[in-house]
């Protein structure tokens, strides 16, 4: 996938991040990510649906490292993702990810949550990641909630924190593993219409996700897994407008179908 | 952009074996540097120690019943006291001749235990069976009826006494706990106050200053002229004691029923009494099985504490088979290893049987 | 417009719920008197007949019989409540070593059972099984045994250097108090200060730079650097009270009893199974949610057990654990089955020596309760505060 400049040609950028032939197995027999060849490029905002149990979840938790792959190359922002720790290290300042359980720590305020990693890891000063931390809060329109504890606020609420506490480490790829699934359906909105602002600015992101509007509000590309594989991988529009893979269409029906 | 053509991928098996025994024993001894070392120290340590204690315990064991042959140098475990003086221990001071009694007792007293954990058995008759079982052992234990011989009570001991104490005091427990639980979450002040003054105050002490008070002071408490048995008097205290940390437990059951059930309850017209009958006790009983069964375990090990004064259950009745007979003195320590085995075994089959409750009621609860 | 609460209607029909509730409360408060005036009418009365007084005058009658072991001087001539105190004291002697020898135990025992090393875990869940289901009393004599039979005889006793293993106890050399060990102790206590003052000055330097520098080690090295610095100044005092092989017995040192011995291992033993439960419970409470979100952020394996993972996993931990301490002390009663002189032992023989079981009894689970109420208060304090700030 290649960006294209004004004059019309595509311009080949290195992509940020690229999957070759990567497998990984559960266990011995199975085999829940299969050749797996996909490359992001900077900038580009990806969908990642399909039923349960496809791996989309393990796919994009690879990225990260907080899943394993037994073969085949990942390469995250020119670092390869092997056994080495320091070069996970140096991904994991890269990368920030947002759960769909949220993961907030209960026992430290919103302010605190943010600034652990910046203080901690990043070496910041605490003023410092304070101000970032601020800054951040804004951005997602909970900065009146930062001396509050977690389990003080709502599902939509600790979301969005969550995704500040992820942008508090300025990552250049953003990770989002069903951010919204857990939340009450008026909750759903707020999230996504901060995700929709993010996408906007620029940062590159992927998305396991169910909320099809979504999608199709922001997507570049749109990718469907079903049992360990890329099915079909398309821009938004083509995708549902006319999906080119019985198990595509077999899935849209099921989501679209009410 | 267009879709790349589609072709299914099959599964392939992963190409590193993970699962058998060799990946395992490398993962979990072998795994980083520091688990290997201590795996190397710990294996080394083990091979050293383990065969010299099985050396002592089994290979150069005397099992004869003949203190001599224990006694004789390179002789290792001397099993042959418990051979000798099995009796003694299990059964007490009973009389040697009336000793089927108590082991027909036992065997229908732990049936019963067992038939009330199946859930087979759980059906309205279960008390019938439990007061016809009781009532048969205290017939086969006491006697002096359906000629049978009388044997006072203080000839009762060893492993009849310890399942006796336990079983009859959480039986008898229940029902008092049951009422003091509810009590504690009682709207009336009174009945609240009072039920968690006797339940912070037995739960404040130990066993054996309730034991004492009952041993000591139960006497005086009777009216004139009525002498209650030392036996039942350590009963009713080792029962007011179970019943206090039981209603705890049951109160945790209780407090687990949401709010929603009661007043589901009460727009039904139900009365208090009926909504704890037919509504709360149900579920919230069965959520407290495994926490009771603890307690029973609990008992069950206190029981040996009736040693103090007097009663001499398990391990009281070791002391008395050991203590006098200087022939035997010196192999007290595999007494004390046969006895510590019988505990083990009757408290590890419960807290397995408790895990397994646990796992049951969760199954419920699992989606 | 608010307008006052109107006042509430007294009804006294039987079905009115709060008239009920009276009617139960009086009823109930009647049973409980009544109960209560029969008991204590009995007692006066079969204590009258047996001749027996009552009172708690007797606690200032002479004892009339040594105590094995003490910490402070008491022979036969002392009042009885001098001998209760020497009791106290015992038991608290034996429960409050006992508690740190359990959290200790407890808490390795407790993570080996989540270690990756596949022998560790079962050896540790063997510890936990097999100490868990053995009633504390014959684990208790089962050490008081080990101590009194097993072991050589005290002219015969195991040697390691100046310390002595026999049936008569473990003697250590233990030092003179001299004039230098007050430095010693002040310069302790200045290592102390300047450790904390690190610690305050490394943490702002921390939140102002971000540059981190030793929070443990530094302050470690500087309270042990205090004392030794306050030793040597003091003069250095060396000399030790050591312990020689008299004919009969083990001279000079300090001593611990086979029976103190005996009951502090088993008690700490069987309570570190329990608190081994305690602590592997409190560590699997926190979700591995939390685990991966640490991870994402970036934290190290050390970062994240200091900063998520044991903030969270202690308030889970902490209630169950001070019930345990609690069982410990209450345990600690059993010390009279040994010989022990703990509060109980000395109750028994006042009991016997006087016949007031009453006041006895009542000494005994006074001491208990308060020490009870008194831990009981302060866990719901460390609760109230501590506790992780919901809706």
């Amino acid at each position: 996938m290649s960006e294209m400049n004004p004059a019309g040609g595509a311009i080949p950028a290195a992509p940020i991040i690229s999957f070759d032939k990567v497998n990984k197995w559960y266990g011995n027999n199975f085999h829940v990510l299969r050749d797996i060849d996909l490359t992001v490029a900077k900038g580009e905002r990806i969908v990642i649906c399909g039923p349960s149990g496809s791996g989309k979840s393990t796919l994009i938790r690879c990225i990260n490292r907080l899943e394993e792959h037994q073969q085949g190359h990942l390469i995250v922002d020119g670092i390869e993702l092997a056994d080495d720790v320091k070069a996970i290290d140096e991904v994991r300042k890269n990368v920030g990810m947002v759960f769909q359980q949220f993961n907030l720590f209960p026992h430290l305020t919103v302010l605190e949550n943010l600034t652990l990693s910046p203080m901690w890891v990043s070496k910041i000063p605490k003023k410092e990641a304070e101000e970032r931390a601020m800054m951040q809060l804004t951005r997602v329109r909970i900065a009146e909630q930062a001396e509050k504890y977690p389990l003080q606020l709502s599902g939509g609420q600790q979301q969005r924190v969550a995704i500040a506490r992820a942008l508090c480490l300025t990552p250049k790829i953003m990770l989002f593993d069903e951010p919204t699934s857990a939340l009450d359906p008026e909750m759903v909105k707020e999230v996504l219409d901060v995700m929709i602002e993010l996408a906007n600015q620029g940062i590159t992101m992927l998305c396991v996700t169910h909320e099809m509007a979504f999608a199709k509000a922001v997507a570049d590309r749109v990718i469907f897994m079903d049992q360990g594989q890329i099915v079909e991988q398309n821009n938004p529009h083509d995708f549902f407008s006319n999906p080119q893979n019985e198990r595509s269409r077999d899935f849209l029906s099921k989501i679209l179908g009410h | 952009m267009s879709a790349t053509l589609f072709a299914p991928i099959a599964a392939r098996p992963a190409p590193v074996n993970t699962e058998g025994l060799m990946p395992w024993i490398k993962s979990n001894l072998f795994g980083d540097w520091k688990t290997a070392l201590s795996s190397v120290v710990i294996g080394s340590l083990l091979l050293w120690y383990v065969p010299q204690f099985l050396h002592w315990a089994l290979l150069t064991a005397a099992w004869a019943p003949n203190a001599e042959a224990c006694r004789a140098p390179g002789v290792g475990a001397c099993w042959g006291v418990v051979a000798e003086k099995y009796r003694l221990i299990i059964l007490g001071r009973y009389p040697f001749e009336e000793q089927w009694r108590p082991v027909v007792a036992t065997v229908l007293m732990v049936a019963l235990l067992v038939a009330s954990c199946t859930r087979a058995f759980w059906r309205p008759w279960l008390v019938v069976l439990w007061a016809v079982v009781l009532a048969i052992f205290f017939w086969l234990m006491y006697g002096n009826a359906l000629g049978l011989a009388k044997v006072e009570t203080d000839r009762w001991g060893g492993l009849p006494l310890t399942i006796l104490l336990a079983s009859l005091s959480i039986v008898m427990a229940f029902p008092i706990a049951l009422v003091v639980a509810l009590g504690r979450r009682s709207n009336l002040p009174a009945i609240r106050t009072f039920c968690t003054i006797y339940v912070e105050l037995v739960r404040g002490v130990p066993l054996i200053s309730v034991l004492f008070m009952a041993s000591f002071m139960f006497p005086l408490f009777m009216p004139q002229g009525l002498t209650i048995d030392v036996l039942i008097r350590v009963l009713v205290g080792i029962t007011l004691f179970a019943a206090a940390y039981m209603a705890e437990v049951i109160r945790g059951g209780l407090q687990a029923i949401p709010k929603g059930q009661l007043e589901a309850a009460a727009t039904l017209g139900l009365s208090y009494w009926q909504t704890q009958r037919k509504i709360v006790l149900p579920q919230a009983l069965a959520m407290v099985v495994p926490g009771i069964m603890n307690n029973f375990i609990s008992i069950f090990k206190d029981t040996s504490l009736v040693t103090i004064v007097s009663l001499y259950e398990l391990t009281g009745a070791l002391g008395l088979a050991l203590n006098s007979d200087a022939n035997w003195r010196p192999f007290k320590i595999e007494g004390y290893l046969f006895i510590a085995l019988i505990y083990f075994a009757f408290c590890f089959a419960m807290s397995r049987y408790s895990l397994w409750v646990e796992k049951q009621v969760n199954k419920g609860k699992v989606r | 417009m608010a307008t006052a609460l109107p006042p509430k209607k007294q009804s006294w029909s039987w079905r009115s719920q709060a008239f009920r509730g009276i009617v139960y409360q009086v009823l109930a408060f009647g049973v409980i008197v009544f109960v209560a005036w029969f008991l204590a009418s009995n007692t006066m009365h079969n204590m009258r007949v047996r001749g027996i007084k009552s009172g708690f005058d007797f606690l200032t009658s002479t004892a009339g019989f040594d105590i094995g072991e003490s910490l402070f001087k008491f022979d036969s001539s002392e009042h009885y409540w001098r001998a209760f105190l020497v009791g106290l004291v015992n038991t608290l002697r034996v429960a409050v070593i006992g508690i740190i020898c359990t959290t200790i135990i407890g808490t390795l025992v407790g993570v080996g059972r989540l270690s990756r090393n596949a022998l560790v875990r079962a050896l540790c869940g063997a510890y936990v099984e097999w100490f868990r289901n053995i009633p504390i009393l014959l684990q208790l004599l089962v050490w008081y045994l080990l101590f009194t039979e097993v072991l050589p005889a005290t002219n015969e006793a195991w040697q390691a250097g100046n310390f002595f293993l026999s049936k008569g106890g473990l003697n250590f050399p233990s030092p003179i108090w001299a004039a230098g060990h007050k430095l010693t102790l002040a310069g302790l206590v200045v290592g102390g200060f300047a450790a904390w003052g690190w610690r305050r000055w490394a943490m702002q330097k921390f939140l102002q730079t971000g540059q981190v520098r030793s929070l443990f080690w530094m302050p470690l090295a500087l309270l042990l650097l205090g004392t030794l610095i306050g030793w040597a100044v003091g003069g250095a005092p060396t000399e030790m009270d050591v312990p020689i092989k008299g004919q009969f017995a083990i001279e000079n040192g300090g001593a611990l009893t086979p029976e103190f011995l005996a009951v502090l291992i088993g008690l700490t033993m069987y309570t570190a199974a329990f608190v081994a439960e305690v602590v592997r419970a409190g560590i699997q409470s926190v979700s591995r949610g939390q685990s991966e979100a640490a991870q994402a952020l970036g934290l190290s394996p050390g970062q994240e057990m200091r900063l998520v993972m044991l903030p969270q996993a202690l308030r889970v931990i902490i209630p169950p654990l001070t019930n345990q301490y609690l069982n410990l002390t209450k345990n600690s009663s059993l010390a009279v089955a040994i010989g022990y002189p703990d509060v109980v032992s000395i109750a028994n023989t006042a009991l016997n020596q006087t016949g007031r079981a009453v006041e006895c009894i009542a000494i005994v689970m006074l001491v208990y309760l308060s020490t009870s109420l008194a831990t009981s208060a302060l866990m719901n304090w460390y609760n109230s505060r501590a506790a992780i700030k919901e809706r």
